[in-house]
C-alpha cells in the first residue's frame, strides 16, 4: 500500500530493505541502495555466521589479493543504516512471508549454490565429486568440511574448462608447501600433504578457442611449481570457423587463451616439461564429452566421446562422434556450472537455475511481484567475475528506485518486526560486530602458522568463539 | 601486476570499467580515467568491458605505452575517485569510430 508522494526522507519511516545473502551481489546492492535512498535501512541476512559469500568460500586460498575486495564490503557494513544477521537461513529460520511483512523491499542475493549434473551413469560413484564440494572443502566452508577425497590415486580428471575447474586443477597441482601460508583450511592442508596425484586432466567438450578460463587464470596453470601444463600441438591446429572466431574483435579473451595454450605447447616441445620426474602434469584435453563413469564401487575410469564442432562462428556446438576412449582415473570432479536453489515461496526457473526476473524484478508470469527483487547469480546465472555483480546490483537498485518513485510506503517494522522469530529457541543470529570478533579470532589462530587466518569450519566453533570472547576472564 | 588505462580512453568516458570495478579504483579528469593500483585488486573485470580497449595489464603494454603506468599512478593520486558510471562524452562515438571499434 502506497501513501501520497512525500518530498523528504522521514527518519521515523525509513525504507526497510532486507537483502538475503552477503556475497558480492548482496553487498553491492546494499551500497547502491544506501547511495540512492539515504532514507533506507538495510538488513542483510546470511545462512552462515560469516559474510562475503564466495569471496570467503569460493575464491582460492592462493588468490589473496582478490580477497581484499572485502575491505569494500567492510566499509559498506560500517554504514549506520546497515545491519547484518548471520546464521539466519531464509526458508528455514524465517519465511519469505515473514520478511515481506517486515520489509518494504526484499532483494534475494543468495547466489547459485548447487552444481549442474552431467546426467551420466556413474556420476555418484565414490571418487566422483562436484567442484563445489572440493572448493568448499579447501576453503573451510562448513557445509563441506567433512567431505573426504581420495588423493591416494595418481590420476584426477576434471570435467569443465572454466575458472572453477582451473582452481581445482591448480590446488591439486600445487606443491603443498606453497599453500601453507595461505588461508586454506587446515584439514585440506593435512590431506593434500599426502596427495599422490601426478596427472590432472582438464577436459572440455569444445575446442581451445571456446574454453571459459580467463586468460590470467589459464596462464597461472602454467606457473605452478614443479608442474608442467601440457597441450598437444595438433589440438591447437584450429579449423577455419574457430580461426574466424579468434580473428574477431570480440574475441580478445579467446585469442589470449589460445596464445597461452600455444605457449604451453611450445614449452613442452622444447623439453621444458617443468614437472620433472618428481613433478605433476596438467593435461588440457579438448572436444571430449564424458559418456559414463565406471568402476565397481568407486571411480576407475571415465569413457569420453570425441566431438567435432559444427555451425557458424560464435554459434558452434560440440557434436559427439562415434569415436570413444576410456581414461583411467581414481578421482573425478565435475565443474560444468552452478545453478541456483529454489526458495520456498518464490517462483523458480528449474531449467535455468535462476529466479525469473526482469532487470531484477521478480516475475510471476508476466507480472512483477511487488517488493521482491533479485541480484547476482540467482538473477543472471553463474557468470562473470566479482565486479560483474556490481553493475548487476546497480541495475536491480535502479529498478527498485524507479518502482518506488516518489511514493512513500506505509511504515514497516524492519528487524524489530522479526524480534519474536529471531529470538525463538535455537536461533542465534550473529551481528556484524560479532562477525568482526570471529574475524579477529581467525586471524590470531592463523598467526602462529604464518597464515593470514585459520578459518573456523563449523558453525558451532564460530558461535563458541563468540561465547569465549564475551566470557570475562576469571 | 599493474593494470592501467591508456590513451584510447581519451575523449570517450564510456566508464563501463567503473560499473564493474569491485573496489572503486578509478579516478577521472576531464579527459580520461586512471586506475589507482594501490586499491586495484587485479581482478581484470574492466579489461574486456572497455569498448575501446583502453585498459591493459602492464605485461601487455608496448614500449610506447610503458609510461602509462606512471601516469595512472600520479593522476589517480591527485584526482577524485568515481564510483558510478558517468555519461559518455559527446565525442565518445566519434572517438570509438576513429579507433576502429
Amino acid at each position: 500500500m502506497l501513501d501520497p508522494p512525500m518530498a523528504s526522507a522521514d527518519v521515523s519511516n525509513p525504507l526497510q530493505v532486507a537483502i538475503v545473502g552477503s556475497g558480492p551481489g548482496g553487498f553491492y546492492a546494499a551500497e547502491a541502495l544506501l547511495r540512492r535512498r539515504p532514507d533506507a535501512r538495510v538488513d542483510m541476512f546470511d545462512r552462515l555466521p560469516t559474510p562475503f559469500g564466495l569471496v570467503r568460500g569460493g575464491v582460492a586460498p592462493d588468490h589473496p589479493k582478490i580477497k581484499q575486495v572485502c575491505l569494500v564490503y567492510e566499509k559498506i557494513a560500517r554504514s549506520p543504516n546497515f545491519a547484518f544477521f548471520g546464521n539466519v537461513k531464509i526458508g528455514r529460520d524465517l519465511t519469505i512471508g515473514e520478511l515481506r511483512s517486515a520489509y518494504h523491499v526484499i532483494i534475494l542475493a543468495c547466489g547459485a549454490s548447487a552444481d549442474r549434473r552431467l546426467g551420466i551413469a556413474g556420476e555418484d560413484l565414490a571418487g566422483s565429486h562436484t567442484a563445489t564440494e572440493f572448493v568448499g572443502w579447501y576453503n573451510g566452508q562448513p557445509d563441506y568440511r567433512d567431505r573426504v577425497f581420495d588423493f591416494s590415486t595418481d590420476r584426477a580428471v576434471i570435467i569443465g574448462q572454466g575458472n572453477v575447474a582451473g582452481d581445482v586443477a591448480r590446488i591439486l597441482a600445487t606443491p603443498v608447501d606453497d599453500l601453507r601460508r595461505t588461508d586454506i583450511a587446515e584439514h585440506a592442508l593435512a590431506a593434500l600433504e599426502h596427495s599422490r596425484i601426478r596427472d590432472i586432466y582438464v577436459i572440455g567438450r569444445r575446442g581451445p578457442g571456446q574454453i571459459k578460463f580467463t586468460p590470467v587464470e589459464l596462464k597461472e596453470l602454467g606457473q605452478v611449481r614443479n608442474c608442467a601444463a601440457i597441450v598437444a600441438a595438433q589440438d591447437l591446429e584450429l579449423g577455419s570457423v574457430c580461426q574466424a572466431e579468434i580473428a574477431d574483435q570480440r574475441s580478445d579473451e579467446a585469442k589470449k587463451n589460445v596464445d597461452v595454450l600455444r605457449g604451453f605447447a611450445a614449452a613442452a616441445s622444447c623439453g621444458k616439461d617443468g614437472g620433472g620426474s618428481s613433478g605433476r602434469r596438467i593435461w588440457f584435453r579438448f572436444l571430449e564429452t564424458p559418456l559414463r563413469i565406471a568402476g565397481p564401487g568407486r571411480v576407475e575410469s571415465v569413457t569420453l566421446a570425441k566431438n567435432r564442432m559444427e555451425g557458424p562462428p560464435f554459434a558452434q556446438v560440440a557434436v559427439a562422434t562415434s569415436q570413444t576412449l576410456d581414461l583411467r582415473c581414481g578421482l573425478l570432479f565435475r565443474s560444468v556450472g552452478y545453478k541456483g536453489v529454489a526458495i520456498s515461496g518464490v517462483n523458480f526457473d528449474e531449467r535455468a537455475g535462476i529466479i525469473p526476473n526482469r532487470k531484477g524484478r521478480c516475475m510471476a508470469g508476466e507480472e512483477p511481484i511487488p517488493g521482491l527483487y533479485v541480484t547476482g547469480w540467482i538473477k543472471r546465472g553463474p557468470s562473470g567475475v566479482i565486479g560483474t555483480n556490481r553493475a548487476d546490483s546497480v541495475e536491480t537498485v535502479e529498478a527498485i528506485v524507479e518502482d518506488l518513485g516518489a511514493m512513500r510506503p506505509a511504515p514497516k517494522a524492519g528487524a524489530a518486526g522479526l524480534r519474536d522469530a529471531l529470538g525463538a529457541a535455537g536461533m542465534r543470529a550473529v551481528s556484524y560486530a560479532e562477525w568482526q570478533k570471529i574475524d579477529v579470532a581467525e586471524r590470531s589462530r592463523g598467526q602462529p602458522r604464518g597464515k593470514p587466518r585459520e578459518k573456523f569450519t563449523a558453525v558451532a566453533e564460530m558461535i563458541g568463539a563468540l561465547d569465549a570472547v564475551v566470557t570475562p576472564a576469571a | 601486476m599493474t593494470i592501467v588505462v591508456t590513451d584510447n580512453c581519451r575523449m570517450c568516458r564510456f566508464t563501463e570499467c567503473v560499473s564493474v570495478c569491485p573496489v572503486a579504483c578509478f579516478h577521472a579528469d576531464d579527459d580520461m580515467v586512471y586506475i589507482d593500483n594501490d586499491v586495484c585488486i587485479d581482478c581484470r573485470a574492466c579489461i574486456p568491458v572497455c569498448p575501446v580497449k583502453a585498459i591493459l595489464a602492464e605485461e601487455d603494454l608496448s614500449e610506447a605505452q610503458a609510461h602509462w603506468v606512471e601516469v595512472n599512478a600520479e593522476k589517480s593520486r591527485a584526482l577524485p575517485v568515481i564510483e558510478e558510471k558517468q555519461p559518455q562524452l559527446p565525442t565518445a562515438e566519434a572517438r570509438r569510430a576513429e579507433l576502429g571499434y
